[in-house]
């Protein structure tokens, strides 16, 4: 039996604010245990929520980058269960009336297609429960309440996923543009962005959906698409044998390769959720999106489109250059500089990347300026140096972030153009290379390519190549 | 007169006017505390040591020649579901006897920023859940006019207190009718404003939107003086309204000619004790013969106002009571090493809660339950919507509304303690202020029987406590049960 798999993805994203979701307490990471605390984020009696306002307009920019409908209105919500990070034994978070509602992300994965989002809503972290790493973790686990409160958005998208491949292009295209509109940092190991999938399948042409597993703990890309694999196999594996799938929720267990029962639908929890009364409902006015809205830089997917039309470049460059917004930001002024995009984008792809990844630099921290870089290509351009040279100075102005021209001219790299010198290594060549010259004469097309070869080392690869290519076919015809 | 029979404005007068010390004032109240609390079991903590220290900085401030807060030297006792920064706090339970809290309620520090002496904490029932006093860890307080009988509930520590003169006022938390039913038992003043109106911050929620903190007090104008104080919006607590805060105290001119007294007559007509009856009569008389229109009206949803309540009530608690779980504060089973956690919490939540706080636990998760949180979650909300409507209708033709705050006079010690049913309708006139969101004011007026004081409940409009206040101020004046004290 040929199976179709069914995979809707659920993603948590932590919004980029200073403070917590309801209280004035520090977001960063790393800080020691409990110290970012307070009696809100502690859940200690009478502490009340205040909501964040940065964080709805980061939630309100990311419903805008995924072209989601924002809600004028939408309520908080408590979702009740025990467990000891928890520590109001309730998490607020948003349920029948969430802060946006549709949208969807292209993808090219399974021929090009669209991945619609159910909603997008507003909730908190819990706090992190700690159960090793202390002498009597034997006996006792340890709570850290730093993230008990960090605002949180959750992504919901349609079961439109046919594979672990479509669904690892969604989740990487989703971090890009929540990264890119600055909503979250993109860190997954930090656990500010986290996936899970809801996965089914059913026989090739059936229209209803199977029972659906939810996989969850696929913290990196590769645990996605592993575990997605393994679940599909797994499903369709008892279905051939004459087995049922059934409603559960798993966990994607990293060093099995292996996807493991973690509560059957029976064990689920009933969240009781109602309506928060500590919260007023979160009115959003159309001028407040509309506020958020110019904040946005422009979004991933129409500057590729601009990039084409606007620079002439080939979709694939496009595509290359906007996969952040520093590398999109670099090419244009690196182009505009230039005063040729095409030259910008092929160092950029090429020597810069290449540079960058084995050096392993981010661009934050590339030393070369775009000015500097461009002034590598003007110098290309108006014929100073050659294409190979450039290279040479390329790798210089890397490491010491000197101007393109100052290496140039102190290290006598300029190309040479002056005819009568160059006449002369061009004679020299033909005189010393005499078989090489017959075997030319004879029509071997490619000796040329080898004695051209022999007057850019003659003049130590400084001869202006075009220049070299023309004199040497004149000396030859001469002769 | 005595400086325990002053009211709260006269020994602020006194304090300011450097006529008598604020250590005075403090050193009086604290020994009567020490004299009758014995007998009442209205306190379940006083901080005489913080209280004098309080009132010694109030008094040097003065002879340094600082002006005083509107409250300057008045002694005040907290409920102690009623956060203070390092007194001991436990709503009356188990669970949280060992608890302080490390900040403060926002109305603490408000009365303390207006230069109030705080006493101490009182008793109620734990969790606020209770109309007797006698759900309390701490054991029940007695009424100050009747020793066997209950001073009501939940506040009954506070409304206590202030009737025996061991402190000139004092907070309490209305969810159901919390202040305004002690008061009336306990012959005082009780308030509750308007939702919203008082922040909530550092009061130990029981159901979040229904709670409110109101003052008692012996003169309505006393209670309108804590009010100012510590009404208005409060960053920390997102329901409290932007309403402007007006001066209660110019509110109460004395004169309510023309004022419409609504009355629903239907509503009020069934389950009356005889001698409240005729204690509401009269004092319906004395608000006509002071120049007040009484009107008819109606509120044909008020009848389902219990229902409702203890459905909305219950949910918002079984929530709002799940952070008391024995991981970080409070109460913690002791366990053996082979115990889970589920048994860390069972073991702990049944150990620390009391019988009535786990009755409400257990129905509020009940009516959030997947299957029944339509039939009775959401269908309350509906229904308290219809309540909320009756009243804007009613407010058409009226300025306040009149009823008996409680529909009985102060009830014996235990008597209903194994009748839940009969202990919750005792709530049926002062629970749909909380499901409407209205300021209540519960006012002497009388007593029933031997001695036991009946109440008089006025109801204004949402954030119109000034003319409720106005009305119930010059009832006071006109009718002049506030200067009877009590036998103890
Ligand atoms: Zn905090």
């Amino acid at each position: 039996m040929k199976f179709d798999a069914v995979v809707g993805l659920e993603i948590h994203a932590q919004l980029h604010t200073r403070t917590k979701a309801f209280c004035g307490c520090s977001t960063s990471f790393g800080s020691p245990a409990n110290s970012q605390v307070c009696p809100v984020c502690l859940g200690l009696p009478g502490a009340l929520p205040v909501l964040n306002s940065h964080a709805v307009d980061l939630a309100i920019k990311a419903a805008l980058a995924l072209e989601c409908d924002v809600q004028p209105e939408s309520i908080f919500a408590r979702k009740n269960y025990f467990y000891p990070d928890l520590p109001k034994g309730y998490q607020i978070s948003q349920y029948e009336k969430p802060l946006a509602l549709g949208g969807g992300l292209d993808i090219d994965a399974g021929g090009g297609k669209r991945v619609a989002l159910t909603r997008i809503h507003m909730e908190e972290d819990a706090g992190k429960s700690l159960h090793e790493g202390f002498p009597d973790s034997n006996q006792r686990t340890y709570l850290d309440f730093n993230r008990s409160g960090v605002p949180l958005i959750e992504i919901v998208s349609e079961p439109d996923m046919r594979s672990a491949a479509e669904a690892s292009e969604f989740f990487t295209r989703l971090r890009d543009i929540l990264v890119w509109v600055g909503v979250n940092d993109g860190n997954m190991e930090e656990g500010s962005l986290r996936c899970d999938a809801n996965v089914s399948v059913r026989p090739l042409g059936e229209s209803a959906l199977g029972t659906k597993v939810e996989v969850k703990n696929l913290n990196s890309f590769r645990y996605l698409r592993d575990a997605i694999d393994y679940e599909i196999d797994r499903q369709a594996d008892l279905i051939e044998r004459g087995g049922r799938v059934v409603q559960e929720t798993r966990l994607w267990d990293s060093t099995g390769g292996r996807t493991l029962s973690m509560r059957s639908k029976e064990e689920a929890h009933d969240y009781r959720y109602f309506p928060e009364p500590d919260l007023p409902a979160l009115m959003v006015s159309e001028a407040r999106v509309e506020a958020v809205r110019r904040t946005m830089p422009e979004l991933p997917e129409a500057r590729r489109r601009r990039f084409v039309a606007a620079y002439a470049l080939p979709e694939y460059d496009a595509g290359v250059l906007t996969q952040s917004a520093a590398l999109a930001d670099y090419f244009e002024v690196v182009a505009t500089m230039a005063r040729n995009p095409k030259a910008a984008s092929n160092w950029i792809m090429g020597e810069l990347l290449r540079a960058m990844k084995d050096r392993g630099t981010a661009m934050v921290e590339v030393p070369l300026t775009p000015a500097l870089l461009a002034g590598l290509i003007v110098l290309i351009d108006d014929g100073t140096i050659s294409g190979s040279i450039a290279k040479e100075v390329f790798a210089k102005m890397l490491d010491s972030g000197r101007p393109a021209a100052d290496i140039v001219k102190a290290e006598g790299l300029a190309q040479n153009s002056d005819e009568g010198a160059l006449v002369a290594i061009v004679q020299g060549v033909i005189a010393a290379n005499a078989e090489a010259v017959a075997q030319f004469r004879a029509g071997s097309a490619k000796t040329f390519g080898f004695l051209v070869g022999q007057v850019m080392k003659g003049s130590g690869g400084k001869a202006n190549p075009a220049l070299a290519n023309r004199l040497l076919k004149r000396e030859l015809d001469r002769g | 007169m005595s400086l325990l029979d002053r009211t709260a404005r006269d020994i602020r007068d006194e304090v300011t006017a450097g006529r008598t010390s604020a250590v005075e004032v403090c050193t009086a109240f604290l020994s009567r505390i020490a004299d009758v609390d014995p007998r009442l079991n209205a306190f379940t903590l006083v901080d005489g040591d913080r209280a004098l220290d309080r009132a010694r900085t109030i008094d040097r401030r003065r002879a340094a020649g600082e002006r005083l807060g509107p409250l300057a030297g008045v002694p005040i006792a907290l409920k102690d579901n009623i956060c203070l920064r390092g007194m001991r706090t436990t709503a009356a339970s188990r669970i949280l006897d060992t608890f302080v809290p490390p900040y403060s309620a926002t109305v603490a520090e408000r009365l303390e920023a207006a230069d109030a002496v705080i006493l101490g904490k009182t008793n109620c029932d734990e969790f606020a859940m209770g109309s007797s006093t006698e759900n309390s860890a701490h054991g029940p307080t007695r009424n100050p006019w009747a020793t066997d009988r209950t001073p009501g509930g939940s506040s009954g520590g506070s409304a206590a207190a202030v009737a025996a003169r061991c402190a000139p006022l004092a907070l309490g938390s209305d969810t159901g009718g919390s202040i305004r039913q002690p008061g009336s038992f306990c012959g005082v003043v009780g308030l509750k404003p308007s939702y919203g109106r008082v922040s909530r911050y550092g009061l130990l929620a029981f159901a979040s939107s229904l709670d409110q903190i109101g003052p008692f007090a012996r003169t309505v104008a006393d209670a309108a003086l804590v009010l100012s104080a510590m009404a208005g919006l409060d960053p920390a607590d997102a329901t409290t309204a932007r309403e402007p805060v007006p001066d209660f105290q110019a509110a109460l001119t004395g004169d309510i000619t023309g004022v419409r007294v609504g009355v629903p007559r239907a509503f009020v007509s069934e389950g009356v004790d005889e001698g409240v009856r005729r204690a509401f009569d009269e004092a319906l008389d004395t608000l006509r013969r002071s120049g007040a229109t009484l009107v008819d009206i109606e509120l044909p949803h008020a009848k389902y106002a219990i229902p409702v309540y203890y459905l909305v009530c219950t949910a918002e608690a079984s929530s709002n009571l799940a952070r008391y779980d024995g991981v970080r504060y409070g109460h913690r089973a002791s366990l053996s090493r082979n115990d889970d956690l589920k048994t860390m919490y069972n073991r702990s939540r049944s150990e620390g809660f009391g019988v009535e706080v786990k009755r409400r636990i257990m129905l509020g998760t009940y009516v959030l339950s997947a299957g029944y949180y339509d039939a009775f979650y959401l269908k309350a909300q509906q229904v308290r919507t219809l309540l909320r409507r009756d009243y804007e209708r009613a407010f058409e033709h009226a300025d306040v509304i009149a009823m008996p705050t409680a529909p009985t006079p102060p009830f014996r010690l235990g008597e209903r303690l194994q009748d839940p049913l009969q202990m919750y309708l005792e709530d049926v006139f002062t629970v749909s202020a909380n499901l409407a969101g209205l300021p209540g004011v519960s006012v002497p007026c009388g007593f029933a029987g031997e001695r036991l004081p009946v109440g008089l409940q006025l109801m204004g409009r949402m954030f119109d406590e000034a003319t409720m206040l106005r009305v119930a101020d010059a009832y006071e004046r006109a009718a002049g049960w506030w200067k009877e004290s009590p036998p103890i």
